[in-house]
């Protein structure tokens, strides 16, 4: 049950993730990255990770997904990618170096770790009197990464701010993302007249 | 607290003017006259408070005790080496702290008198005060490089002072002059502190006198001469004392603070110092010995027919020093610190009087047109002519006791060759300083005006305020060159030898006696120069200074004179100065005929013109330096600079472009092709974890 | 063997990670959109991920759960502050494409 539980996420990973690389229109791509975040939360849920399989589901998949969809279609970029390459070389190069370091990570997979010691405070994820899952992500993220978690705070706050300041337009201080502004962005999908026009207010 | 914790701080005692030199630089225009000049007095009154402290505290130790070194905090830490900026209390820093203190606080109450209405007034006494924090540093460092710091500093602020009156451009180029020879000693500085890393690895003064015992002979001779050629650029030894003399285009409190209590002693300072290395070295003590009596001569002859009575007096100090350097090459360290303590005494009183009779004689620094001045400023001419019995070496004045301390070390020390040296310039030193206050006070007047001034009858007893009818007849400052109707920038260049008389400026007025303020230090110089000697009696136990300087110069093989030796030396010495008087006596007890035949000139000929023109050395290196030099230095700046250097420089340069260019078509500004470089990045790190790290 | 006897180890999940991983690399070096260039980046956040609950299960410590929560706060402020700056860029030059953007050309 397991290992076909296991071949059949890996599959559906490998071509969400082929999917993400090779489809032309964003929104397919888009569309292929959820594929490959449920199906490698599967396979979280197969290695014991109950709570990091939810929040990838709830986070990654839904949150992130959407706001990737949501830009896609604010900004009228949802237009197939002609797939020829301006930057001489960039394509074999990359796709060489590409299997040079899979080989490379490969041989890593496969490869005996001198330093495969649990840490010090470990807590393990079955026995010891820890609970379930949640519990135990929770001892070890309010413990022992309290520190890290209060800096990952203010991280979110900076990503908050500096996501606002980028995001509102110059000129309008202060002002909040408001029904103009979706109108504005609607008309940059109209057409270039539109466009044209809104760059000369702008 | 107790005596060594009141020590330590000894380093607030220069920055008390540094702190002033500040203040007055960023905001002396607001402070303006005459503030700025108390502020600065201030300070120095402080500093010599402070200095007076110091002293006490160093004298409530026991004798073998006084030192105290403080290492404040590391100033330059490289590898093993380090250099500390810290102070050394001894008895020989505390008696430059009191020198420097006590005649500067002297010089900056004078200034505020003599460069009264002056528009840079405040600039003046920040320069002032910043020369003095420098020459504090200077003596309480513990180690050469901070010595250096402050002796550089020094030099900054002499060339500041000399050319302070910068429009002019005499002042301009003797700053410069004065600038560029103190560097020619400099390099000599370095050169010796380089040696001394080399060989100790340490700069501390302390770590010397021990240290001094394990270097070579050679070693030691190299440390101590380079050191000399240092002494020499900032004492105004030869062959480098040419600075000296055109430094009198600064105004006279500047003169009398270089020449007589600070600048030029930092090389006999140094050079005690650095004595332990004169201990090992006898070679180095006779070189040093055979410069000073040598300067000592040779300034005296150049001085004894200069017709301005700055450069006489500038002349002097250079003789004077040779003195101090002879004094230090016999080993008698003690009797050069005393020599500089009362040539401090009388040549700041000469040299502020002289300033009181230019301040007072429309900035005339002509001798030959002077003349009988004790009438018209009774007071300066009664201090100086104390001065000049001191230099003199008449007993029982300060002079005599220094001079002939030193004559009689040499003496005794078997250095005969130096010491006939030394006893003929004190024939010169009489007959030079007779002859100046002669021309200047007594004999004939021979300034414009001079019948109709004499015709009206003089109050005599002229008091502390000056003439009374000197003073209803054209106001308390008559027509000096500071009263803001004229131009202070005015060209007054000194009166070189040869050169006619020019009329005065006194525009038929009267010379007149100078204010309170300035006759002040004046008198309390002339009063040290005539007491100076109590320092030092050769009686018994009444050489203080001896026994307060001995623990510095432990180790120091000085002689014992015997009594005969003393009074033989001592007896021919005052025989000298007697003669000298004499002789000037006999040629300008009248004075001159007229203004433009001096009788020791004209019957000295050809010799007077050789001396006077100070053996042309000074116009040799000019024109040396003018000449091939300065051709010789154009064909380095085309051929070695423009081709080699510059070549060297611009090459890289080209070089570098050359290679930024080519390496730029990398940043092809294509985001991509940058990931694509971190991508190789990663595989060629992997690549090395699996090939070596991961085994 | 038959496949349900077959025991997953750690190393499946090590090489699946990988493979994520190099497509996701591949992905950012290939494709011009910038949208997608980011999608790519979470592929490789995601294998990344992968490797790390492997990790953790491999050495029995739910450290390396912990690990990718934090790579998960991460990766939400990094998309936050990347699609500011998309629309930002967008409002300027009206296109997604990271080849026009050009100003860093030596």
């Amino acid at each position: 049950m397991i290992p076909a539980l296991f071949f059949l996420a890996a599959a559906a990973t490998l071509a969400g993730a082929l999917g993400v690389v090779l489809a032309r229109n964003p929104v397919h791509a888009a569309l292929f990255l959820v594929q490959t975040l449920i199906a490698v939360a599967v396979l979280f849920l197969l290695q014991d990770a109950e709570l990091v399989a939810a929040v990838q589901v709830i986070v990654y998949a839904s949150a992130i997904v959407v706001l990737f969809l949501f830009v896609i279609m604010l900004l009228g970029v949802d237009r197939a990618e002609s797939m020829e390459d301006r930057v001489p070389s960039q394509r074999p190069a990359a796709i060489a170096l590409g299997i040079i370091l899979l080989v490379e990570l490969l041989v890593l997979a496969g490869h005996e770790w001198a330093t495969g010691q649990p840490t010090a405070s470990g807590v393990p994820l079955e026995g010891g009197g820890f609970g379930g899952n949640v519990e135990r992500v929770a001892r070890v993220l309010f413990t022992d990464f309290l520190w890290a978690f209060e800096i990952t705070s203010v991280l979110l706050v900076i990503a908050v701010v500096g996501a606002v300041v980028l995001a509102r337009r110059s000129g309008q201080k202060g002002a909040p993302i408001d029904a103009a502004e979706v109108a504005d962005a609607a008309d940059a999908t109209d057409g270039d007249d539109a466009g044209a026009a809104e760059e000369a207010r702008v | 607290m107790n005596a060594s914790d009141i020590l330590d701080y000894l380093g607030i005692i220069p920055l008390l003017p540094l702190a002033g030199a500040v203040i007055l630089l960023l905001a002396g225009r607001r402070i303006g006259e005459p503030r700025a000049g108390w502020l600065a007095t201030g300070m120095m009154a402080l500093a010599f408070l402070g200095s007076l402290v110091a002293l006490f505290a160093l004298l409530s130790l026991p004798a073998e005790g006084r030192l105290q070194v403080n290492q404040v905090f590391t100033w330059l830490p490289a590898g093993t080496f380090s250099v500390g900026m810290g102070t050394q209390a001894d008895p020989l820093s505390v008696t430059w702290l009191l020198l420097v203190t006590g005649v500067g606080l002297l010089i900056h109450l004078y200034s505020i008198g003599y460069m009264h209405g002056d528009p840079l007034f405040s600039r003046f006494f920040a320069y002032l005060n910043l020369f003095a924090a420098s020459m504090l540093i200077l003596v309480v460092a513990d180690n050469l490089l901070m010595t250096f710091l402050g002796w550089e500093g020094v030099g900054l602020c002499s060339y500041l002072l000399i050319s302070f009156w910068y429009r002019r451009n005499d002042a301009a180029n003797a700053g410069k002059k004065a600038f560029v020879t103190n560097r020619v000693g400099d390099v000599g500085f370095l050169l010796a502190m380089f040696l001394i890393i080399a060989t100790y690895g340490t700069l501390e003064y302390t770590a010397m006198a021990p240290a001094a015992e394990i270097i070579s002979a050679g070693t030691a001779t190299a440390i101590a001469l380079l050191l000399m050629v240092g002494a020499m650029g900032k004492s105004a030894q030869l062959p480098l004392h040419l600075w000296l003399t055109d430094a009198m285009e600064g105004p006279t409190p500047v003169s009398a603070l270089i020449h007589a209590a600070t600048m030029v002693t930092a090389g006999v300072f140094l050079m005690c110092r650095a004595y332990p290395f004169l201990e090992v070295s006898h070679d180095a003590s006779v070189v040093i010995m055979w410069i000073g009596a040598i300067t000592a001569l040779l300034a005296g002859t150049v001085a004894i027919v200069q017709p301005d009575i700055k450069r006489a007096l500038a002349y002097s100090t250079i003789s004077q020093l040779g003195y101090m350097f002879l004094a230090i090459g016999v080993g008698g360290y003690e009797a050069a610190v005393f020599m500089v303590l009362c040539h401090a005494f009388y040549k700041g009183c000469l040299f502020l009087g002289a300033g009181s009779v230019i301040h007072g004689n429309g900035d005339n620094q002509d001798m030959r047109i002077m003349g009988r001045y004790r009438k018209f400023l009774p007071v300066t001419a009664f201090a100086m002519v104390i001065a000049w019995l001191a230099i003199a070496g008449i007993p029982p004045f300060a002079g005599f006791w220094a001079k002939d301390e030193i004559l009689v070390e040499a003496y005794a020390h078997g250095d005969y060759g130096v010491w006939i040296v030394g006893t003929a310039a004190a024939l010169l030193t009489a007959v030079y300083m007779t002859r100046l206050i002669f021309l200047t006070f007594f004999g004939n007047a021979r300034f414009e005006g001079a019948d109709a001034a004499l015709a009206v009858p003089v109050v005599s007893g002229g008091s502390d305020e000056g003439d009374p009818a000197v003073a209803t007849a054209h106001g308390p400052h008559g027509s000096d060159g500071h009263d803001g109707d004229e131009d202070p920038f005015e060209d007054h260049p000194t009166v070189v030898f040869g050169e006619p008389p020019r009329p005065g400026r006194l525009h038929g007025h009267r010379p007149h006696e100078s204010p309170v303020l300035m006759l002040v230090p004046i008198v309390v110089l002339a009063g040290l120069s005539a007491v100076g000697g109590l320092l030092n009696l050769p009686f018994g136990k009444l050489d203080f200074l001896h026994q307060f300087l001995e623990p510095v110069f432990e180790g120091a093989k000085g002689v014992k004179a015997t009594t005969a030796q003393k009074l033989t030396a001592e007896g021919l010495s005052v025989l000298m100065a007697l003669i000298g008087v004499s002789i000037a006596l006999l040629v300008y007890r009248r004075g001159l005929r007229s203004p433009d035949r001096d009788p020791l000139v004209d019957r000295l000929r050809p010799v007077s013109t050789l001396t006077g023109s100070a053996y042309y050395w000074d116009a040799g290196v000019t024109r040396f330096v003018g000449g091939p030099g300065e051709r010789g230095a154009s064909w380095l700046n085309r051929v070695f600079d423009a081709r080699i250097v510059d070549g060297a420089v611009n090459g890289t340069a080209w070089l570098f472009q050359r290679a930024g260019r080519a390496a730029s078509r990398v940043q092809d500004g294509y985001v991509r092709r940058y990931a694509l470089g971190i991508l190789l990045g990663t595989v060629a790190v992997v690549c090395f974890v699996l090939l070596w790290a991961g085994r | 063997m038959t496949l349900a006897a077959l025991e997953i180890t750690s190393s499946y999940y090590l090489v699946l990670a990988a493979m994520v991983f190099t497509i996701g690399a591949v992905g950012v070096l290939t494709r011009r959109n910038v949208l997608v260039m980011f999608m790519c980046v979470e592929l490789m956040l995601n294998a990344v991920n992968l490797s790390f609950v492997a990790f953790a299960r491999a050495l029995d410590d739910v450290t390396g759960q912990v690990i990718v929560f934090f790579v998960l706060v991460v990766a939400a402020a990094e998309v936050a502050v990347g699609l500011a700056i998309i629309v930002a860029i967008f409002r300027r030059r009206r296109h997604a494409t990271a080849d026009d953007l050009l100003a860093l050309r030596g």
